[in-house]
């Protein structure tokens, strides 16, 4: 095996990992998410109480997190979609890789410059 | 397990994905624009009741989640936990049918 295809796999092996275990964060999250949105039902107000709640730096550091967890599921499930459909592996891939991963984090980010 | 009920998932899986990626990239541009300024019950009602666009597009969204989520938890059981067969693919449907219930609830909260 060559440096740069154990390299390729290490990269692989790390995206694989992101992947899932940034799957299973946002399985975990999505029931509160949607339960929080269904507040409104009780009225405007139980919504803002929980919002209310919800602004400070910790959660807000949370909120932040998943959205680059988001991101990260959403741009490596597209790499994955574009290898298996398109039968693509080729030297790219790292390149694939780390633009999926730097899609990611300048979405967190602008999410993060939004909020604060 | 069968053959063509795991191509029937593996489809299913890509297909909800694809969909999914549409979704996300907009809900994350939603999101970037909406938290500007501060988050509050009224903007998000206010760009969300009566909307019939929202509505579908948040239909569709919590669908695909519905049909996601469950395929994925299901390949993790089996390949982390080694959980495998009828309890583990009837506890991933259960997830996956609360996942719909709740996001219904959801959109039904914001949307009416």
């Amino acid at each position: 095996m060559t440096m740069a295809s154990r390299r390729h796999g290490q990269a692989a092996y790390w995206a694989f990992l992101v992947h899932r275990i940034s799957g299973l964060l946002l399985a975990v999250f999505l029931p509160v998410h949607f339960l929080v949105l269904a507040q409104a039902l009780r009225g405007e107000g139980a919504l803002d109480s929980l919002l209310r709640w919800s602004q400070t730096p910790l959660v807000e550091t949370s909120e932040v997190a998943l959205v680059f967890l988001l991101a990260a599921h959403c741009t490596g499930g597209l790499r994955l979609l574009l290898v298996e459909w398109s039968g693509w592996r080729s030297e790219a891939q790292p390149a694939l890789l780390a633009l999926a991963g730097g899609a990611a984090a300048f979405c967190a980010l602008a999410f993060a410059l939004s909020l604060f | 397990m069968n053959a063509p009920f795991a191509t029937r998932l593996w489809l299913a899986q890509r297909a909800s994905a694809a969909v999914l990626a549409l979704c996300v990239a907009v809900h994350l541009a939603t999101m970037i624009v909406a938290v500007r300024g501060g988050l509050s019950a009224s903007a998000i009602l206010q760009r969300t009741r009566g909307s019939f666009g929202w509505t579908a597009f948040y239909g569709l969204f919590v669908l695909a989640v519905a049909i996601h989520v469950p395929i994925g938890l299901r390949t993790v059981a089996g390949e982390w936990l080694g959980w495998r067969g009828g309890g583990a693919d009837a506890a991933c449907a259960v997830f996956g049918i609360a996942l719909l219930v709740l996001g219904v609830l959801a959109i039904a909260a914001v949307t009416r």
